[in-house]
């Protein structure tokens, strides 16, 4: 296995299938990116403020540690200053920020799982979770039945059980509301690849739910 | 359209990306085929759980502390870069 290495400069190159940061008016973030670049530090301390979160949750949902996402949040910030005469505005800010943190916590993956190669195309071919098998319907409201906290530990089983590769795309794609097309592009993927494991990440998060969200299951899966 | 077809269909059903000749064979599909009904909720279901209920927030101390230190790092980068010549210490630079 390649052993880490720091971030490629080329992944921090807007090239790929580039999506078009605004149809008509100019994205906010660029007139901020504009004067960071001119050494406005206060300006690049509101784009930090802006993705911090989305950026610590991308790390997070990847990695699966809390330590290494904070790291990570720190890491990508640096590099995207140390680098930020490289983004022309070819694609969102936020985008771009994402496709670094989504190679930073692959790294720090391959770091923690030196035994394991650990990338986007891990575990793509496994047929589990490809074809449904669980057709029981679900209450209505389910996570009601649930505080708040059980409910948290729930969801982060679940989405941990998921190979990384699936566990990224469904992270971009449904929970920080990345497009389709930009998910790939922070991910160096096709659109039909990201399509592909979106719907297997789903429907085995939906199989896995489905134990604790069944009608009359009411609670029964709780501990 | 069978279930493999329609879950083919499903990324693009719930993306409302779907041509409107194919769209009507996947509501027909949907009428006639209890578990595809049962599978496009219970899938819709749990993107919407997921998004509702972020199982991961970062909280606003840890925020601050990394943002200071992110901000900290950059400052101290930048003072290791030479400083560029600015306009103003460029055409006061003495001409040899």
């Amino acid at each position: 296995m390649a052993a880490p290495t720091s971030i490629a400069d080329d992944l921090l190159d807007e090239s790929g299938p580039a999506i078009a940061a605004a149809a008509d008016a100019p994205h906010p973030d660029l007139a901020l990116v504009a004067r960071a670049k001119a050494g406005d530090s206060a300006a690049f301390e509101q784009l930090i403020k802006q993705y911090e979160r989305q950026i610590f949750r991308t790390a997070l949902h990847i990695t699966q540690n809390r330590e290494d996402a904070e790291d990570i949040t720190q890491d990508v910030f640096f590099k995207a200053f140390q680098k930020l005469h490289q983004f022309q505005g070819n694609s969102k800010f936020s985008t771009w920020l994402v496709r670094i943190a989504v190679n930073e916590s692959l790294m720090r993956l391959r770091k923690r799982k030196t035994a394991r190669t650990v990338s986007m195309d891990q575990d793509v071919e496994t047929e589990e979770g490809a074809i449904p098998r669980d057709f029981a319907e679900w209450r209505p409201n389910p996570e009601q039945n649930y505080s708040q906290a059980e409910l948290a530990e729930i969801l982060r089983k679940t989405i941990a059980g998921l190979p990384p590769g699936f566990r990224t795309v469904f992270t971009l794609r449904d929970i920080e509301n990345l497009s389709t097309e930009e998910t790939a592009e922070a991910l160096g993927l096709s659109v039909p690849a990201v399509k592909s494991r979106l719907l297997r990440a789903r429907l085995q998060l939906r199989e896995r739910l489905s134990r604790y969200f069944r009608k009359g299951n009411e609670g029964s899966a709780k501990q | 359209m069978n279930c493999t077809d329609f879950l083919a269909k499903l990324t693009d059903y719930f993306d409302g990306r779907i041509d409107p000749d194919l769209l009507a064979e996947v509501k027909q599909h949907l009428c006639s085929c209890h578990h595809c009904e049962v599978v496009v909720d219970t899938t819709r279901k749990t993107i919407d759980i997921y998004r509702g209920n972020e199982p991961y927030d970062l909280p606003d101390d840890v925020a601050t502390r990394l943002r200071s230190a992110i901000m900290a790092r950059c400052k101290a980068c930048e003072c290791d870069k030479p400083a560029a010549p600015t306009k103003a210490s460029a055409a006061s630079k003495p001409h040899h």
